[in-house]
């Protein structure tokens, strides 16, 4: 994929080969395997799939913002090209909330209720920006109104339970971007707002990321915000990579059998009522993945191979896929679009 | 704020009420108070005089009221055992007791919330988990036997401190304080400490699991997402987060500061009201009991107040809402 | 979300299959299913719980077979050798005799007053502990199936009393008892007296457990079917509730048990607990204190280690059974 577009532009964040693992009596559970992508500077990437796909670990892992003990056991990170996944903590403090903001998924939760949303916008700014104090509080509210809070010199001083969820989603994308990072991980964060106003959060970001030239890794299991954002789609499966491509491909010509499924699955406005097909079964346990593709047991075109061995992303055109319909041999003999 | 003040207090003269009235019934009910003052020889004439003067012919709501008046005042009535009023008996010891409570809250405090936060930060270092085990053995150690182990090896064996009274004290109007002497400090270490332990293994533990709750939370997993220094992180954000329910807890904990204050004094025959009650209890002598039981109630619901008071200024939630929704935070 | 929750998800639903196999491999019996329950597995696990089991045992057997395993009958009159007095651990007494622990004043050997001394602390804990229970548990059920002004004065009563420390609701309730009996029956009744004030101090918690869960049970489909049919509400309580709440109140009791222990022998030890003639670890401590200073250590300081040992494990117990049944308990 990226051989074709302009390969001279290095990627902003490049991911080769994570893994994240938990420790657990029972074994060890490897929620993230292998997984590799990158996103380019000003580039949206949606990242879908079920839950417990393993998207918001790839997120924090990102930051290295896992919980212990949730760690990172292989693979790299890069931002700017620069290996993150290794420095020290007091290191990527700085590239924290400074090159890369990260929005989470419940606003009622994400932000300190004992203080002003004020004081948590100072502190952010003034942590990553050489400030005086009354400089500080005159970008948090310039934030403030840039997210579209309204008189914003009052209500700075008020504390986060006094905005709605709407408006407390709006101030903590106003704390992402408050040292204009380049890259946003927005972590489901439409998820548990009304859909009324999913719109307007996803819009504001959208305005945001467009007019600083900010990339996005957008999380979440909603289609249709992906196909009206994303530039392109990863889509995860069971703690690996199913599928990435442009966002065209991915949701109009899928190649894996699983996005096809995850499409299949959603209705389409102006559509003629089809049945929306459904996939048979349950994603499996991080305890019980399957051997060989962890789609195989779940998937109509199995086949033996699909059983002992793991399939590696293949390029499919613009796309790169995990699955062994498109290994060279059978795409070149023709096997794979019936 | 005037409201929810208002409401409080309201609230805490209905909880001494009720406290008064069980110390009434005891007063009257529990035993004759004449035979228990007057002794088996007093003729018919005496005892009705007696009764007489003191009003328990008049209708109960009245000696009720009566008795409330005079404890307001600070009038108890007189010891049965010693024969002297209850309110003098109370004010000569009750500076030992509000010294030691005051001295063992102030080293359950620092060092529970201390190694309560320094545990939760490093829960997986060899020291926590040793507070941590230690502080199991510290809960379910009676607080007599931590008296009375401290005493075999620091009294008994190593002959460091002493083991029983107040050591000597200076008179301030009235107020006779171990403060100001070396050897009321000395003798002040080991009771406190007896007292403190179990009340600092329990801030500690509650400390601890509170802090590693907030740790879990989003606000702070955004805090550090925000790129906030691990300082700002600890101290600023999950530190006050963790003192909301903390300082409830540890309120009503200090509160019990003053009843187990009973046993401490007993293994260190310390001279306070807690020795007295013991005493007043074997003798049976109700206006001493009666006494003491509205004092304790006195000190719980001064502290619930005060407890209320600052939970309201930590939490900003509280200054909108309506103070009812205490009990759901 | 996503992983990491379902990570977090992974024990439960690993252990409710673990059950699930297990009950699929019913003919092997109940023994087998009871070692491969999940139960089983986190005690076995857990040195330190089968360790405080143990000791819990031992106590228990030592308690109710005291008679047969204490050397010597420390409480009867004629059995004592005065010349051992103050025979120091691990000596013999002048009269020949051997003493593990050594003996007290009156030459009473300390390890078998130790055993008939837990026998006192174990009866009175257990019997404080039940009444606790079963009053706390009936009162908590009346409160959440009747509600209304029923609940408020029941509930108000446990959180005005839950707002003072346990032991000095007991000091209080015992000083009453000794109020009001007759000076004559006052030795003989201590015990009751005494096993009642610890009781009455501590049926708050299983009230307010059972409240809770009589509330949630009461509104469920199936309990106003039994009412519709016309079931008393008594069976009802008793078929439909009590067995939801008895988890919890199984846990409370154990640690309860172990409060109950401490506050016997706190009470005791203050001196107006159970007198001298029967006494329980809290009275012996406080008869040996007296010769803590003259050197005789080892008359108080082993009845403190038993009872340390006996509170800390039926502690640790407690909590291990919390986290086992119900870690949300908490």
């Amino acid at each position: 994929m990226m051989a074709q577009t302009d390969s001279s532009e290095t990627p902003l964040l490049e991911v080769l080969n994570l893994r994240v693992e938990f420790p657990t009596r029972r074994g060890t559970l490897v929620a993230v395997d292998d997984i590799s992508f990158d996103i380019k500077p000003g580039e949206v990437l949606g990242v879908v799939g079920e839950s417990g796909a393993g998207k918001s670990l790839t997120g924090t892992a990102v930051i290295n913002l896992l919980e212990p003990p949730g760690r990172i056991a292989g693979g790299e990170v890069r931002l700017k090209g620069q290996r993150i996944d290794n420095l020290p903590q007091e290191k990527l403090r700085h590239i924290r909330g400074r090159q890369i903001g990260m929005v989470f998924q419940d606003p009622l939760t994400s932000l300190n209720p004992l203080y002003t949303v004020g004081y948590q916008l100072e502190e952010t700014i003034r942590t990553h920006m050489n400030m005086s104090e009354g400089q500080a509080r005159k970008r948090g509210i310039e934030l403030l109104s840039e997210v579209g809070i309204s008189a914003p010199q009052d209500r700075i001083d008020q504390y986060p339970h006094q905005f709605s969820g709407g408006m407390r989603q709006r101030i903590v994308i106003a704390l992402a971007v408050c040292a204009n990072p380049s890259l946003i991980i927005a972590d489901e964060p439409t998820t548990a707002l009304d859909v009324s106003i999913q719109a307007q959060i996803i819009d504001l970001l959208k305005r945001l990321c467009h007019e600083q030239g900010t990339a996005v890794m957008l999380i979440t299991h909603d289609m249709g915000v992906i196909a009206e954002t994303a530039d392109r789609v990863a889509v995860m499966y069971a703690g690996r990579l199913a599928e990435v491509g442009p966002v065209q491909n991915v949701i109009k010509q899928p190649y894996h059998p699983y996005t096809k499924g995850l499409m299949g699955a959603i209705p389409t406005v102006g559509q003629k009522l089809e049945r929306l097909t459904q996939i048979d079964g349950a994603m499996p346990r991080l305890t019980e993945i399957p051997s060989g593709c962890a789609f195989h047991p779940r998937c109509p075109k199995a086949f033996d191979r699909c059983d002992t061995e793991r399939p590696d992303p293949i390029a499919v055109e613009e796309s790169k896929v995990a699955c062994w319909l498109y290994d060279d041999a059978r795409v070149l003999s023709g096997e794979t679009e019936q | 704020m005037l409201a929810f003040i208002v409401r409080r207090l309201l609230q805490s003269i209905v909880v001494m009420l009720v406290v008064a009235l069980v110390a009434f019934s005891l007063f009257n009910f529990v035993g004759d108070p004449i035979n228990n003052m007057v002794g088996q020889e007093a003729t018919t004439e005496q005892r009705a005089e007696l009764r007489e003067r003191l009003g328990l012919n008049d209708p109960i709501p009245v000696q009720f009221l009566r008795f409330v008046g005079n404890a307001a005042q600070g009038e108890f009535g007189i010891s049965y055992r010693t024969a002297r009023p209850v309110a003098d008996l109370i004010a000569e010891r009750l500076p030992a007791t509000v010294e030691l409570a005051v001295t063992s809250a102030a080293f359950a405090l620092t060092l529970g919330i201390v190694l309560g936060v320094y545990s939760a930060l490093n829960r997986y270092g060899w020291t926590s988990r040793f507070v941590m085990t230690a502080s199991l053995i510290g809960v379910s150690l009676p607080t007599f036997l931590i008296g009375i182990l401290l005493i075999w090896i620091f009294a008994v064996n190593l002959q460091w401190l002493p083991s029983y009274g107040r050591g000597e004290v200076v008179d301030l109007g009235g107020w006779r304080t171990g403060f100001l002497t070396l050897s009321g400090l000395q003798a002040l270490i080991l009771p406190a400490v007896t007292l403190g332990l179990y009340q600092l293994t329990l801030i500690m533990r509650l400390v601890r699991a509170e802090m590693l709750e907030v740790l879990r939370t989003d606000y702070i997993k955004f805090a550090r997402a925000r790129g906030l220094s691990n300082r700002a992180v600890n101290f600023g954000h999950a530190l006050k987060n963790t003192l909301v329910p903390v300082i409830t807890i540890t309120g009503l904990q200090l509160g019990s500061i003053i009843a187990f204050a009973i046993i401490t004094e007993t293994v260190f025959q310390w001279p306070g009201v807690g020795l007295l009650f013991i005493i007043a209890i074997r003798f049976v002598d109700i206006p001493v009991m009666a006494a003491y039981l509205i004092l304790i109630a006195l000190f719980f619901v001064i502290i619930n107040l005060i407890v209320d008071l600052l939970y309201y200024l930590v939490d900003p939630r509280l200054r909108v809402e309506t103070p009812a929704a205490r009990t759901a935070a | 979300m996503g992983a990491s929750q379902s990570n977090s998800q992974q024990g439960p639903l690993n252990s409710r299959q673990g059950q699930a196999g297990a009950s699929e491999e019913a003919p092997h019996g109940r023994l087998h299913r009871i070692f491969d329950s999940d139960i089983w597995h986190s005690f076995s696990h857990s040195p330190i719980t089968v360790l405080s089991a143990i000791i819990t045992l031992l106590f228990f057997l030592a308690a109710i077979f005291a008679p047969l395993i204490a050397p010597y009958t420390p409480f009867q009159a004629g059995s004592l050798h005065l010349m051992d007095g103050f025979t120091p651990p691990f000596e013999q007494g002048m009269s020949g005799n051997f003493y593990v622990f050594g003996t007290d004043d009156q030459g009473r050997d300390v390890f078998s007053a130790i055993i008939y001394g837990a026998r006192i602390s174990l009866l009175v804990g257990f019997c404080a502990v039940l009444f606790a229970m079963v009053l706390g548990v009936t009162l908590g059920l009346i409160a959440g199936y009747r509600g209304g002004w029923v609940d408020t004065v029941i509930m108000r009563i446990a959180d005005v009393q839950l707002s003072f420390p346990a032991i000095l609701v007991a000091l209080l309730i015992f000083g009453l008892a000794k109020a009001m009996i007759p000076r004559d029956y006052q030795e003989n009744m201590a015990i009751y007296v005494l096993i009642i004030s610890i009781g009455l101090s501590d049926w708050v918690q299983y009230a307010r457990t059972v409240r809770g869960t009589t509330m949630v049970e009461k509104n469920r489909e199936y309990v106003q079917a039994a009412r519709v049919i016309g079931v008393r509400p008594a069976v009802i309580l008793f078929r439909h509730v009590l067995p939801n709440v008895m988890g919890s109140v199984l846990v409370i009791a154990t640690i309860g048990l172990a409060l109950a222990i401490i506050a016997e022998a706190t009470l005791s030890f203050l001196g107006v607990g159970v007198p001298p003639t029967t006494p329980s670890l809290g009275t012996l401590i406080r008869i040996g204190n007296d010769f803590l200073f003259s050197g005789e250590w080892w008359i108080t300081i082993f009845p403190g280690i038993a009872l340390i040992m006996l509170a800390l494990s039926v502690n640790l117990l407690g909590d291990w059974l919390r986290d086992a049944l119900n870690p949300k308990l908490r």
